[in-house]
């Protein structure tokens, strides 16, 4: 049932406090509310930590409890931490998210503007289809057919609402 | 006499910076010419010695009468340049005027007075009014801009006929008002006043730092216009002042000379011109306080 456990070398995410945003590595455990914790690569300094203000990451460093600074910014940087986690999917919604919040009024047009040639599109293909289908309604259809056009439509499309997106600033 | 002439010349460095008018003009005038010339461009830079040797500090050996002698002030008596109080005798505003009268046996001419007494007195003298400060009239107040707001923003008009059209910022006009182009062929816009309080002003700006607005687009170019002739009767009056807003040729071109410039400017920004085409608006789940313009 529960996949992610509170455990020694654990990369837990920061929620909320002053450290809002951070990942930090439980380095011990105080009590059943708080733990030790660091975050040599995220500018968090060692310190004590409830555990309800964490949220725990698929990541698990290698190093004994109550090891050192130095040990864990060691094992932090050999797995690669910082990279791996701007790989998941959970900080990309993030920074998708802070995103569309700095979007300015004319970033929000061409946002607009690009969905709307992407449905555009998608609906283009979509009627085809369907005409096909109506067409040769007795012979039986090609499945190979129906996902290629989409794929790359849909690629182009995404790839528009993310440059929109990005030349804000 | 002779005797102090000489000293008077040769001994410059008696000269005393003090206003001591011990200057001898006997020696400067029977010199020649080019040097009472220099001496008396150098002005009066000779300055005798004091004529009262110090007893003790602040204690002199002559008297005021005795010193009156010794300095010869009888001698030197000036009196205050006259000229101003000629020039106030001369300079009295005429009183009267003479003004040709018609009709036979008139004598053809009044003698008028210019200002004439009031005609009347209140009974009930006006109070004096109490000092105020600080209470400038509108044309002395201190104009602000928002920070936000600069040459070449875009701004989303938020009240009047243009509600909701983004529009670019030209420039702030002396009451205050702000002064604002479609420009006219993207959103029928024409070359307007805005008031900035009712106005959003976006963080998009354009480059307008070579478009060049003519002078005469001022507050007065842009006042509406009414007319007043009251000689019609009461109920004539509503229909002959200006409703209706007529263009005039003026207008056209100095919109065309002000959009020219700026179209050029939109054309460089991709996707600015369908920006400024649209409208904008709020829905469901968008709360103004939320977005950032």
């Amino acid at each position: 049932v529960f996949k992610r456990f509170v455990e020694i070398g654990r990369v837990a995410f920061i929620s909320f406090g002053p450290h809002a945003g951070k990942l930090v590595a439980i380095v011990d455990v105080i009590d059943q509310n708080r733990a030790l914790v660091d975050g040599p690569c995220s500018g968090v300094r060692r310190q004590a930590m409830p555990f309800k203000c964490m949220q725990l990451t698929d990541f698990v460093l290698k190093f004994p409890h109550s090891a050192r600074q130095k040990c864990v910014r060691l094992a932090w940087e050999k797995e690669n931490i910082n990279e791996k986690w701007a790989a998941t999917r959970w900080a990309k919604k993030i920074e998708a998210r802070e995103k569309k919040a700095k979007m300015t009024d004319f970033d929000r047009y061409k946002v607009m503007k690009a969905k709307k040639m992407r449905n555009r599109i998608i609906k283009h293909e979509m009627k085809k289809l369907q005409k096909m289908a109506s067409k040769k309604g007795k012979k039986p259809e090609k499945p190979e057919k129906s996902e290629k056009p989409e794929k790359p439509a849909k690629a182009q499309k995404s790839e528009k609402v993310q440059k929109a997106q990005k030349p804000q600033k | 006499m002779a005797g102090e002439k000489k000293p008077g010349e040769k001994a410059p460095s008696e000269k005393k910076p003090g206003k001591k008018k011990t200057s001898e003009k006997k020696p400067a005038e029977q010199t020649p010419g080019q040097k009472e010339g220099g001496e008396k461009k150098k002005k009066i830079k000779k300055h005798h010695a004091s004529r009262n040797p110090v007893l003790a500090r602040g204690i002199g050996r002559y008297s005021r009468s005795a010193m009156y002698a010794r300095k010869a002030l009888y001698k030197r008596k000036y009196t205050a340049p006259e000229t101003k109080i000629e020039k106030k005798k001369k300079e009295k505003p005429r009183a009267t005027i003479t003004k040709p009268v018609g009709g036979d046996k008139n004598g053809g001419s009044r003698v008028v007075k210019i200002r004439k007494m009031p005609r009347y007195y209140p009974t009930e003298d006006v109070p004096r009014k109490l000092l105020s400060h600080g209470k400038k009239p509108f044309c002395q107040h201190k104009r602000r801009l928002r920070a936000s707001i600069t040459p070449g923003t875009v701004l989303i008009l938020l009240t009047g006929r243009h509600r909701g059209k983004r529009v670019i910022f030209l420039k702030q006009l002396d009451t205050g008002l702000l002064l604002v182009t479609g420009p006219l062929v993207i959103n029928r816009v024409p070359l307007r006043r805005a008031h900035q309080k009712f106005v959003i002003a976006t963080s998009t700006k354009l480059d307008i730092s070579g478009v060049k607005i003519p002078k005469h687009l001022t507050d007065a170019y842009f006042k509406k216009k009414r007319l007043r002739k009251p000689k019609h009767q009461e109920g004539e009056i509503f229909d002959t002042e200006k409703e209706k807003y007529e263009l005039t040729e003026q207008r056209k071109t100095d919109q065309k000379a002000v959009d020219s410039q700026i179209l050029a400017q939109i054309k460089k920004v991709p996707q600015l011109r369908g920006y400024l085409r649209s409208t904008f608006s709020l829905s469901n789940g968008v709360y103004p306080h939320k977005l950032v313009f």
